[in-house]
């Protein structure tokens, strides 16, 4: 029946006759593993196709969206990060296959007449699908891609006459947007690919129009297409996808940078097989970067596509061409090397790579959190957010004075400061270290401030004097000064003190009370300077302690440290952050809330520079 | 009958025949190409419009932005960077009091305030300044700036200095900035 059914279907298409010649084209000298590669691009292209189509379907292209929804196919969505990897990963793959597919036919030969113009579509092949990969690069509207197509897009600007307005046309405007998204997704998804799979149509109509060219000398008789070489193809392909999935599970899939920023600095590096073109542009200073950026690489095009030429023109055309291009790989691999190397030694871009994880597990973390992501778009989470905005407050505007650990917020180590190190600060441990007399003079404390420097009767700030007599302590009065800590750090309200402050809470009362007695072994109290427990002090321009190193304490001290609640008169060098309008209020809210550890933690992954 | 007088017709005017025949053919080759073009032209230029409609796009306006407090500028002649903020336009978006950009401000004798813009003339990466190499550094292609006057410093690639931007001191403590960034990649400083 089935038979019968296959007649008629013959009958109306002759569909028979179009199977047999696609499927019996002879393989001179048999089939070959050198001829997998078309094969395997055509299948890494129908990967391609099947993965990218799914992926559009959920994707939206805006600069609202656009990384919100790749968030969500990466990670909501059942199996999306194996998707999305799949489609990333496979183009990474599709790059060398199509270098190796053009070696093999340059090596073959395959390229000279008559089949000069299957080699033209070939290499037109190979432009567009890099094309769709740095189209691709910027759709997830993360900070690599968007850094990195932004100096691929300012590139095209340096063309004479007309590279203003091409720019303007790919770019959707005279700045980043919506419309570059939905330029490159038109282009990605839409223009380019139509016209990889029209001039496929043509590549694989002339391929068999010539005929194979086979390497030569022929070692076995000839074969079939099929199944001699549908069969090593079928191999090749395999062994394509199984390097894919291996590359996807190794990496958990596609890498997902924080949401696009331009407020934020981001080391654009443009993916491994475009890096050779960004080192080579380091090279060209001032206008030959015309030549070096434009010029120089569209005589590389021209030249590979006079390679035919080349062949039949000369005698040692043939040699000259695959030296030619051995000469162009090289130069690929050596600049791309350099680039790498070079990354490899610069602590600046390290730092900044580095910083660039931190904040896209963040921005993750709270994307993922109960809130989500807020219309605006996710990169506003991390506008508003005192982890992520804390650090770098700190390093801009505290670092130039006080430390944080030993850095300055950011991880990156500050030499001389002239305050007092915050990290912790209003911890039982940061206070204790503070009353210690070998520490008070360190650099963790007063070392370099006004608190240490003698007056001309040799003597330091009572403070500084004060900790210094503390040596006197007997075991009982180190026992009390242990009680004061807890009391005094108890104001703090630390959210990671909680636990301590509540199994200590009769130790604390008894705290308090001490900070108002002399300590065993010397003969002055905390209250003849401080004030505390509700209580104000007599001496003036000292820190009043009611409610030390609480969120309002904090804020309070920074906006205005010379008030008389805080260092009055005796405030050194602090500036008086209110009337400068150094910071704003927010600003001022996110550092107190870092310093305090006070930002929303969803889960453990993200991790804070120590 | 008919048929064979039809025949005599034939015979008789076979010259008239072939020429109305290749008349008719060019009307209808002329017709088919004509038809071909505006169906295929008709729907593209409909699009073109739409394509080059970012050109007609004016460069963005520059106007003087509140960027800074004079105090929050170190007094020491180094620089610092400041955030510029605007309500920003994007296609059909209106974002309020969006961050447009960033400039690194510098005191300078006599009252006079120095700023740049952050962006790298080279090809668009943010500077940053280096305390250390007193420089301002791009951390792409590594261009150096001199702090002075932000002039390229040896093998830097970009090729014109960065972009210096118009800034004065209103209301005794109120740094303003005339934002304006520029076409990349070229000697000329050129609005973008």
């Amino acid at each position: 029946m089935f038979s019968k059914m296959f007649d008629w279907l013959d009958d109306r298409t002759g569909y028979r006759r179009i199977v047999k010649e696609s499927l019996y084209e002879p393989v001179p000298g048999g089939a070959r593993w050198r001829y997998v590669w078309g094969s395997t691009l055509t299948f890494g292209l129908l990967v391609q196709f099947v993965t990218g189509i799914v992926l559009w379907a959920a994707y939206s292209p805006s600069s609202q969206t656009a990384w919100e929804s790749v968030f969500y196919i990466q990670e909501q969505m059942a199996g999306g990060w194996i998707l999305r990897g799949i489609h990333h990963y496979t183009a990474q793959v599709m790059t060398i296959l199509l270098v190796l597919h053009l070696m093999q036919v340059l090596i073959d030969g395959a390229y000279k007449a008559p089949r000069e113009v299957n080699f033209w579509t070939g290499l037109l092949l190979l432009f567009l699908i890099l094309a769709i990969s740095l189209t691709g690069y910027l759709l997830p509207w993360d900070q690599k891609g968007y850094w990195a197509t932004k100096v691929a897009t300012n590139l095209i600007g340096i063309v004479p006459i007309v590279g203003e307005d091409l720019q303007r046309i790919v770019v959707g405007g005279p700045d980043y947007g919506h419309h570059t998204l939905t330029r490159f997704f038109a282009l990605h998804a839409g223009v380019l690919p139509a016209t990889v799979i029209a001039i496929i149509v043509g590549h694989v109509y002339l391929f068999r129009k010539h005929g194979l060219t086979s390497a030569k000398p022929h070692r076995k008789k000839d074969g079939m297409f099929w199944p001699d070489q549908v069969f090593k193809d079928a191999v090749a392909c395999l062994a394509v996808l199984a390097t894919v999935l291996v590359l996807v599970f190794w990496h958990g899939g596609a890498e997902l940078t924080a949401p696009a920023d331009p407020a934020e600095r981001y080391p654009a590096r443009p993916d491994w097989y475009f890096m050779f073109l960004f080192q080579f542009l380091k090279y060209f200073e001032g206008n030959a970067i015309l030549f070096g950026g434009i010029i120089l690489p569209m005589i590389v095009v021209l030249l590979l596509f006079a390679v035919p030429f080349f062949a039949s023109k000369w005698t040692w055309g043939h040699r000259f061409n695959i030296g030619m291009i051995g000469f162009f790989l090289a130069v690929f691999a050596y600049l791309t090397v350099e680039a790498y190397v070079y990354d490899a030694k610069d602590a600046d871009y390290q730092f900044a790579r580095e910083r660039a994880h931190i904040d896209a597990a963040r921005v993750r973390e709270l994307a993922k959190s109960p809130s989500g992501i807020p219309p605006i778009g996710a990169v506003e989470l991390l506008h508003d957010d005192a982890y992520t905005q804390g650090p770098r407050i700190f390093a801009s505007k505290c670092a130039s004075c006080h430390t944080f650990n030993g850095h300055d917020g950011m991880g990156r180590p500050q030499n001389e400061p002239s305050a007092p190190d915050l990290a912790r600060f209003g911890s039982r441990e940061w206070l204790r270290g503070f009353m210690d007399p070998k520490q008070i003079e360190t650099t963790k404390y007063f070392a370099n401030t006004a608190f240490v420097e003698p007056d001309e009767k040799g003597k330091k700030s009572r403070m500084v004097e004060y900790v210094h007599e503390l040596a006197d302590l007997t075991d009982q009065g180190r026992e009390e000064l242990e009680k004061v800590i807890a009391a005094v750090s108890a104001e703090a309200k630390l959210n990671y003190q909680l636990g301590i402050d509540k199994r200590d809470a009769e130790m604390i009362i008894e705290g308090i009370d001490l900070f108002f007695a002399e300590l065993d072994g010397i003969s002055t109290s905390c209250a003849e300077c401080h004030g505390f427990d509700g209580g104000e002090s007599e001496a003036s321009n000292t820190p009043d302690l009611n409610g030390w190193g609480s969120r309002e304490w904090i804020i309070g001290i920074i906006k205005n440290p010379a008030h008389p609640m805080f260092y009055g008169r005796n405030n050194d060098r602090m500036p008086i952050f209110e009337e400068e309008g150094i910071f704003t209020d927010r600003q001022i809210e996110l550092v107190t809330e870092w310093m305090r550890e006070e930002w929303v933690r969803f889960d453990e992954e993200v991790q804070q520079v120590e | 009958m008919a048929e064979e007088s039809a025949k005599e017709e034939d015979a008789k005017e076979p010259e008239d025949q072939i020429e109305s025949s290749s008349r008719r053919e060019f009307v209808e080759k002329a017709g088919s190409i004509c038809a071909g073009c505006a169906l295929v032209g008709i729907p593209v230029a409909a699009g073109v419009g739409v394509v080059v409609d970012p050109v007609r796009l004016p460069p963005g306006d520059a106007k003087f932005l509140k960027v800074a407090q004079l105090d929050a500028i170190p007094e020491d002649g180094s620089p610092a960077k400041f955030v510029v903020k605007k309500d920003k336009i994007d296609a059909w978006s209106r974002f309020p009091d969006r961050v447009i950009g960033a400039v690194y401000l510098r005191r300078l004798p006599k009252n006079r305030i120095q700023a740049f813009n952050v962006v790298c003339p080279h090809l668009g990466c943010a500077i940053e300044y280096r305390d250390q190499e007193h420089d301002y550094f791009c951390p792409c292609h590594n261009s150096a700036f001199a702090l002075e006057d932000g002039a390229q410093g040896e093998g830097s690639p970009s090729a014109r200095p960065l972009d210096s931007l118009e800034a004065e001191i209103r209301n005794e403590n109120e740094v303003w900035v005339k934002f304006q960034n520029f076409v990349m990649g070229i000697e000329e400083k050129r609005p973008a």
